[in-house]
């Protein structure tokens, strides 16, 4: 008993000192905003950890999709659009980048419905946190899911006979498509948030996501669509993000697309943002 | 003390203060004004059936949800005003245990502990002083998903510790528990008591208030019908039952019998239980217990078993209230969202 007194009064002084850290008025302090979302971080890497499988999608993902779009469409679209299977790689990889940013920012939607469905949860509301750390740690561990799987993107990309001829490109590319990942996200966890159920979100995730991902750029030129289509290719922010990722990959005009899809990032991030830290912190 | 940072000075006699409380889900009165107070070192039991509006009043205390009208203190800082400040002084454990299965336990309080602003070393020690304290340390590396219900639910008693809180709350802590691990959870919540936590706890039972409360409100449709300390209502509800089981059960009858012509039954009388082979006889007072026993014994019958009983739920409303607890109620589960008592 004695040596358990001992060990509580230390703890109650750290404890202590840990909230004279916190102002008066119970603000949190930036450095603690960073310290929670860390720890939260570690939380979501730890279920990795626990459960390698769900890295699957990241890994057969852009294998799968890859092989798809090159060995199926690759030879009549490469052959319509004159350089034939090779020339459609060079096509296709910055398309896919693109694609992915999408396709994985929707599983930030799934996993947070059912997290949101478990108890833990109303034990983060209830703890002395911002109500922003929980959403930031998701999205930050989401957007490390998804560099792996650009990279395994790319190792298959270069094994189907993707030219990385630019590097800086590459690499600026990939910020880029990150950017736009990070503010697609915020859509999918106020879907997350609001919907009942993890199908529930991919249900919508899936009507949300296909019309914009063909409804693009990303696979085929979009010069031979119907007009009314291409008018919608040309506002779609995956058209900008894929068009912008294949000027910075293999050349062509960039400044354009570049502009347009980081104004689309942070106008989204801006609107969504608010509104899924809103959503989630008055959700009963 | 040092929790002096934690205390404003008008929050010092009454930890939890609760005036008119009200939560409407549309035409559902989740609560439809309650007043209770919690006195500091103190445990209250809040005893109610399902749909009762238990849950709905914790989830208010600990910030998570809004009430629609009405005004509640914890520690001196007000849920609507001041939730930032109320989050750092309390813990929470609920009917669903918050604790994160995927993760292993020692990662589940180590986390708690820098999500309340712990250095990572003084985070690692108290995760494991807690783990060893709720004899934990054995599973700290195993998913909680790998837990028994009673380690699940130990460790979300640690984790609700681990800020030291001022004021507890437990919502229904044992519900879903078989006996014995819920005397091991009985058994932890006294020991948090003994460390001077003020306690409010929810719970169906009036074994488990009676076990661990000092006072006690009774709810019911989302209002207090009764209140106060807990032997005072106990003597208002009336008293035990005492069950006693004889060896042979040809005696029953003729024991049931001698005990009425003794007159020392009280105005029920006595009732023979032929299922399990016992006689019931209601006790008012330690003196009638003595009684009753002393004249099974000098009738030289053979006891295979005898234990007093506390009042159900049901009985102590019949007769606080003087009507029985009412049906869960649809309306205070109609939002599903808000995982409102529903039985599970």
């Amino acid at each position: 008993m004695s040596t358990a007194t001992t060990t509580t009064s230390t703890a109650v002084t750290d404890i202590q000192a840990a909230a004279a850290d916190i102002k008066g008025d119970g603000r949190i302090p930036l450095r603690a905003h960073l310290r929670h979302t860390g720890a939260l971080v570690r939380r979501n890497l730890l279920w990795i950890r626990q459960d390698p499988e769900s890295m699957f999608d990241a890994l057969l993902m852009p294998i799968v999709f890859t092989l798809l779009f090159v060995f199926v469409f690759g030879g009549s679209i490469g052959q319509a659009t004159g350089g034939g299977q090779d020339g459609y790689v060079q096509y296709v990889i910055p398309g896919m980048i693109a694609m992915m940013s999408m396709t994985l920012s929707q599983g930030v939607g799934t996993g947070f419905s059912q997290d949101f469905n478990s108890g833990v949860m109303d034990r983060f509301r209830s703890l002395p946190i911002g109500r922003g750390s929980v959403l930031f740690a998701k999205i930050s561990v989401e957007l490390l899911r998804m560099l792996f799987a650009t990279t395994v993107l790319m190792i298959v990309a270069v094994l189907v006979g993707f030219d990385i001829n630019n590097w800086v490109g590459l690499f600026a590319a990939v910020g880029l498509s990150t950017l736009f990942a990070s503010s697609i996200m915020w859509v999918f966890l106020t879907l997350g948030v609001v919907l009942k159920n993890a199908q529930s979100v991919q249900a919508m995730g899936f009507l949300v996501l296909f019309p914009l991902q063909f409804g693009s750029s990303i696979f085929a030129p979009t010069q031979s669509m119907p007009g009314w289509l291409q008018t919608f290719t040309d506002y779609n922010p995956l058209s900008t993000l894929a068009d912008a990722a294949r000027g910075l990959m293999v050349g062509g005009p960039v400044a354009h697309d570049l502009w347009v899809t980081i104004g689309w990032s942070v106008a989204i991030t801006a609107v969504m943002a608010p509104v899924a830290i809103h959503k989630f912190r008055t959700k009963s | 003390m040092t929790r002096i940072d934690n205390h404003p000075a008008d929050g010092a006699e009454r930890a939890v203060s609760v005036r008119g409380l009200v939560k409407h889900y549309g035409e559902t009165k989740a609560l439809d004004g309650v007043d209770l107070d919690v006195r500091e070192g103190t445990v209250l039991g809040v005893l109610g059936p399902n749909g009762a509006g238990k849950t709905t009043l914790v989830r208010i205390l600990s910030t998570l949800l809004q009430p629609t009208s009405g005004q509640a203190t914890v520690a001196g800082y007000d849920v609507l005003r001041q939730p930032r400040q109320l989050r750092r002084v309390i813990g929470l454990t609920g009917q669903y245990a918050s604790v994160d299965e995927k993760l292993p336990g020692w990662e589940n309080l180590y986390m708690i502990g820098r999500l309340l602003d712990l250095p990572r070393k003084d985070a690692r020690a108290r995760a494991d002083e807690l783990l060893e304290r709720f004899s934990l340390t054995d599973a700290a590396k195993r998913p909680a998903s790998t837990y028994s219900g009673g380690m699940r639910r130990r460790l979300d008693l640690a984790a609700s510790m681990i800020g030291r809180p001022v004021v507890l709350f437990l919502d229904e802590p044992t519900t879903g528990l078989d006996p014995r691990t819920r005397n091991e959870v009985w058994a932890e919540v006294k020991r948090m008591v003994g460390d001077g936590v003020t306690v409010l706890l929810t719970t169906q039972y009036m074994e488990e208030a009676e076990q661990l409360a000092s006072e006690l409100a009774v709810i019911d449709r989302g209002k207090v019908v009764a209140g106060g300390a807990i032997d005072e209502l106990k003597a208002r509800v009336g008293g035990r039952t005492l069950r006693i089981r004889t060896a042979d059960p040809l005696q029953l009858r003729p024991l049931a019998r001698d005990l009425d012509d003794l007159g020392i039954t009280g105005l029920a009388g006595t009732a023979v239980d032929t299922a399990s082979g016992s006689v019931l006889v209601p006790i008012l007072s330690d003196e009638q217990l003595t009684a009753v026993t002393g004249a099974v014994i000098a009738r030289g019958i053979t006891i295979a078993s005898i234990s007093t009983e506390l009042p159900s739920l049901d009985e102590v409303f019949l007769s606080l209230t003087g009507h029985r607890a009412s049906a869960p109620q649809d309306a205070d589960s109609a939002p599903a969202d808000t995982r409102e008592e529903v039985a599970v």
